[in-house]
């Protein structure tokens, strides 16, 4: 089982390569220890979303520039930020259904000789993981169980909602972030709010409110006293960790919940070395979590 | 204050057409399903937090065709697109897809927040929605990433060339 060979072409976002290299190092490392294979794209450019609000059309023509370009290789995309995953999907549906718009977009991607034919296939990290992978796998890859570590998750919104272009999970009871930490032997908690916004997108517009919805989420993780929170987002990512501080000189709150990729949390399960998941590059300690894991090994080292 | 509630019905105010013209643009088409329960406003996060953001209220004014307060309404920019609203819709509005049409109608008269403005300059500069940094490029190799793929912005910019945002950054430049 574990000789079966993945191969996807990886759309790397804006927002990673820019602030949160920690979710591209670690997810890119857990997935060559699962014999899932990388193809870079050739060229990209944003997915379009910062611009649908100013300008559906560009978002569009920019996201079939993405789609287009991928056809090219045969391979189905891969994103790690739910933004792009959630805005190729909804445009490669929304020009495969609706053939005049879809000949509208491709005359503006005749002059780079691209052309969207609907034929790619777009899934997030955790769709991947889960319907191509198996969490079956995915268990069978722990060698280092985390069975003394309770967390909380949060998807972000366009991993789940709308639920007419994400339809892999339920988005008011969201199942599969929280399957894949529990396969990882770590208790996956409860806690009020599960499904809701980050407020990310509203930075810049009105930051106060964004980091407002920020602290009802820190809050409600710390009343179930979660040791960290698990996110699969860029945006909410630099939320809940870049932000942290932030929200508790604002608020005069204490939190230090550390904030974990996904793949980081994979990484550590699998036994990778701490130091190939760029732990380090987080803004709120988590050595605790750390060493809650790690304990074990060092006692038995 | 009654002063507004009277502007409000003031007819010279009252564009009777412009719910057409939202239910014409992909996204808009359910505006008129609105029988304004409030599920919208009453489960939006950012309502919560803020005193002016009220999604129903916005869609109501769509549909009454108060078309310039709409469009002119600073609390537009704040939904989150965390899409909620338009799950939980019981009349299948899509509401964050009709504030998104407001948004577009907003921007095509100038309305844009400077965070988009920044945004949209960055992608039609580099191709990429952030101006990343050359150090932060090369340090990928340190980190052991491949190479950032191009974003490519010369061909990006010619695909573009016809849609609205680019030409208004233009007109802006030229000014």
């Amino acid at each position: 089982m574990m000789t079966e060979h993945h191969r996807y072409l990886i759309f790397l976002g804006c927002a990673i390569p820019y602030r949160v290299s920690s979710y591209e190092i670690s997810a890119r490392k857990v997935l060559q220890a699962l014999n899932v294979e990388l193809v870079e794209m050739p060229e990209f450019n944003c997915c379009g979303l910062p611009m649908d609000p100013v300008d559906h059309k560009m978002m569009l023509v920019m996201a079939a520039r993405n789609l287009a370009q991928g056809e090219e290789q045969n391979l189905s995309i891969l994103t790690l930020c739910p933004g792009c995953s959630g805005t190729l999907r909804k445009v490669s549906k929304t020009l495969k259904e609706d053939k005049a718009l879809r000949e509208e977009v491709n005359s503006c991607l005749k002059d780079s000789g691209l052309e969207f034919n609907g034929k790619i296939e777009v899934k997030h990290l955790i769709q991947a993981l889960v319907e191509d992978l198996g969490l079956e796998k995915i268990k069978s890859a722990v060698i280092r169980p985390l069975t003394t570590l309770k967390v909380a998750e949060h998807n972000g919104c366009h991993v789940l909602r709308p639920r007419e272009f994400s339809g892999f999970d339920d988005p008011e009871d969201p199942k599969l972030l929280k399957n894949l930490v529990e396969a990882l032997g770590a208790e996956c908690l409860d806690y009020m709010d599960e499904a809701e916004c980050c407020g990310a997108p509203s930075i810049g517009v009105n930051d106060k409110i964004c980091l407002q919805l920020a602290r009802d989420k820190l809050n409600h993780v710390s009343a179930v006293h979660a040791q960290a929170l698990i996110t699969v987002c860029p945006f909410c990512h630099m939320m809940y960790d870049t932000n942290q501080m932030r929200i508790e000189k604002t608020f005069d709150e204490k939190y230090g919940i550390p904030v974990l990729h996904y793949p980081q949390l994979l990484g550590l399960a699998m036994g990778l070395p701490p130091a190939d998941l760029a732990l380090n590059e987080l803004r709120v300690n988590c050595s605790k979590v750390l060493n809650n894991i790690l304990n074990e090994d060092c006692l038995n080292g | 204050m009654d002063q507004s509630g009277q502007k409000a019905t003031n007819n010279s105010r009252i564009d009777s057409k412009f719910k057409y013209v939202i239910s014409n643009i992909h996204g808009g088409e359910k505006l008129l399903n609105c029988f304004q329960c409030g599920t919208c406003t009453s489960d939006c996060p950012i309502a919560r937090f803020s005193d002016t953001y009220r999604p129903r209220q916005i869609i109501r004014m769509a549909q009454i065709g108060l078309r310039n307060r709409v469009l002119s309404l600073d609390a537009l920019w704040l939904c989150a697109s965390c899409f909620t609203c338009t799950d939980h819709c019981p009349q299948d509005v899509e509401v964050a897809n009709v504030i998104r049409v407001l948004r577009n109608l907003a921007a095509q008269e100038g309305y844009i927040p400077n965070v988009f403005k920044e945004l949209g300059s960055s992608i039609l500069e580099t191709g990429y929605a952030y101006r990343i940094p050359e150090l932060r490029i090369k340090r990928r190799e340190a980190l052991g990433l491949p190479p950032l793929p191009r974003g490519n912005p010369e061909n990006l910019g010619r695909i573009l060339q016809n849609v609205h945002f680019k030409k208004l950054i233009e007109k802006r430049g030229q000014q």
